[in-house]
């Protein structure tokens, strides 16, 4: 069995990384000017781009596999729950309100910021649903009480949005685009390391996470310390979708299609082959969206959702019992 | 060597208690059912006795050590539990939900070693899976899957296992076989087994002693004795059926 379990892990390492590293070559030659000397610059933006990407892809696809075990919730996601709305609330708040209280944000401050603020909402999000899915276990409650808190959201958005100055809200509406390309490198020092953070504490709760199948009361009745491991899956939610959110806007339907794209392709309920085969996943969908994206110069989040929702609607249709 | 002891044990929720200040011992190699109406806390004691659940007052020892000391992993290697959750879940087969109960021996990912490979076999032989043991749980009957969610509780090598109705959502062949199961379990492998029921028959066909929650008191008493006791019939007669002692059948009243 841990033979088998070792053997897909190698499996799926290899065979993603050739897929990818296809991708990623593709990605790079597309649109790529062929004066040898601009190519440079070009594939230094692109390259950047493609990493983002690639974070990006590992970050949804993480938190979404997290999010559906902790919840027992085929339909729940890091986007549906309101985690990412909670996290754009934080970024609002942020981008819209300090020019409304006259602070002048530095470039590199307004890069912290967001990404504080960003986490700071993420959280204050899963706390609330965390707290609910406590004491009611109906799993239609949660994704409704999720789809409250996004409309709730984005209700104060707006109120934010009418009180605020052109200039701060071009910024924002931008954001809300979702974009991969105004990543900038330095800003890659800060998305990289949270979100390489994120997914090393992914790691570290993959036995948990199968104990988690069979819910918190087993888990716990098989040695689980269930109180550390929520701990931990907050904590790496929060900076897994918070991150991405922060940088790239928010960026729906990775997190909810990509585990049980995984889990199609893969036949498996072992998070020690699912979760590296959703980053996998993760990774491709999001070049592929963005290959999309250059191409048709559409936002990356309406792309997302094209891809994503028709395997949402697979999922709904096949777990009609499950829902 | 006392498997269970519950010493002057309160458990209840808030201001409603459901047992009062009780005490009971059970042995290795017993087969205990616990019986009692809807409501009277079987369930709750049963989760109280597997850690779950804080009692009120009052102390529970496991193996003569008092529970509330016993760190998660260690108890998780003296008790495990078979819950009323049916558990479905798609792509985990069988022998992946019967490994997951190897987790209290392995390292941070899980992985199995030779011995945890034999457990998990092991104990997919003795409920009767083997056959089973690449199907997806998601595929079974309940009676498959209660068997499978035993053998989960086995492969977790537990001197104590304690089960809270399993034999609810069977048929009345696999209620027996069940039951038989467990009997086996503590006869041959010398496992102390409780688990609540509302089974009448098959407690007493097939159990060593019966645990009765009579609100707010426990009776613990051997078969036999339980039977001659009177309480069977005090706690469950009513307008339409009658426990008749002699036969030990509930009959219906005319």
């Amino acid at each position: 069995m841990s033979i088998l379990v070792v053997g897909l892990f190698v499996c799926d390492l290899t065979s993603g990384a050739v897929g990818i590293g296809v991708q990623d070559v593709w990605n790079l030659m597309t649109g790529a000017p062929c004066e040898p000397l601009t190519r440079d610059i070009i594939l230094k933006i692109r390259l950047v781009k493609a990493l983002v990407a690639l974070l990006a892809g590992i970050a949804l696809a993480a938190s979404g596999l997290l999010m559906q075990t902790l919840f027992r919730n085929p339909l729940a996601g890091p986007f549906v729950l309101g985690i990412s709305s909670g996290a754009s609330l934080g970024v609002a708040l942020f981008l819209l309100g300090a020019p409304l209280l006259g602070v002048a944000a530095h470039s590199l401050l307004l890069g912290i910021g967001t990404i504080g603020a960003a986490w700071i909402g993420a959280a204050a999000i899963l706390l609330l649903i965390m707290a609910v899915s406590r004491r009611i276990k109906d799993i239609m409650v949660i994704l409704i009480l999720g789809m409250m808190f996004g409309s709730a959201v984005g209700a104060l958005v707006e109120i934010l949005q009418y009180l605020s100055n052109e200039a701060a809200l071009k910024t924002f509406v931008v954001w809300t685009m979702g974009s991969l390309a105004d990543v900038t490198a330095s800003q890659l020092a800060l998305l990289a390391p949270a979100v390489l953070l994120g997914a090393a504490l992914t790691f570290a709760v993959l036995k948990p996470l199968n104990l988690l199948l069979l819910g918190e009361r087993y888990a716990r009745t098989m040695g689980l310390n269930v109180e550390r491991t929520r701990a931990l899956i907050f904590i790496a939610t929060t900076l897994l979708s918070g991150t991405v959110t922060a940088f790239c806007g928010p960026i729906g339907f990775v997190g909810l299609a990509v585990p049980h794209l995984a889990r199609m392709l893969f036949r498996s309920a072992d998070h020690r082959v699912l979760m590296p085969a959703s980053m996998l996943l993760g990774m491709a969908m999001l070049l592929v969206c963005d290959l999309f994206s250059k191409q048709t110069a559409l936002p990356i989040n309406t792309l997302t959702a094209l891809l994503g929702i028709p395997i949402v609607v697979w999922v709904v249709i096949r777990n009609k019992s499950m829902v | 060597m006392k498997r269970i002891e519950l010493c002057d044990l309160t458990i209840g929720y808030g201001r409603r208690i459901l047992l009062d200040c009780v005490s009971a011992a059970i042995d290795a190699g017993l087969l205990v059912a616990l019986l009692g109406r809807n409501g009277t806390g079987k369930s709750t004691l049963l989760r109280a006795v597997a850690g779950l659940e804080k009692p009120l007052a009052g102390e529970i020892r496991l193996c003569g050590r008092p529970l509330r000391e016993l760190p998660p992993q260690e108890l998780a290697q003296i008790v495990s539990f078979v819950t009323t959750e049916k558990i479905r879940i798609a792509n985990l087969t069988c022998r992946e939900a019967v490994a997951l109960g190897r987790a209290p021996y392995t390292d941070w990912l899980g992985r199995l070693d030779d011995a945890d490979c034999r457990a998990v076999e092991h104990a997919l032989a003795v409920v009767g899976m083997a056959a089973f043991a690449e199907k997806a749980m998601d595929r079974l009957s309940d009676g498959e899957a209660q068997r499978v969610m035993i053998a989960r509780a086995l492969a977790q090598d537990t001197p104590l296992i304690l089960l809270d109705e399993p034999t609810a959502f069977l048929d009345m062949p696999n209620r027996y076989e069940v039951c038989t199961l467990l009997r086996r379990l503590a006869h041959d492998e010398g496992k102390c087994i409780l688990f609540s029921t509302h089974e009448l028959d098959i407690a007493l066909a097939l159990c060593d002693a019966v645990a009765l929650i009579d609100s707010p008191q426990l009776h613990l008493l051997p078969v036999g004795k339980m039977v001659r006791s009177g309480l069977i019939e005090r706690l469950f007669d009513s307008e339409t059926v009658a426990f008749d002692a002699g036969t030990c059948k509930v009959t219906m009243r005319r």
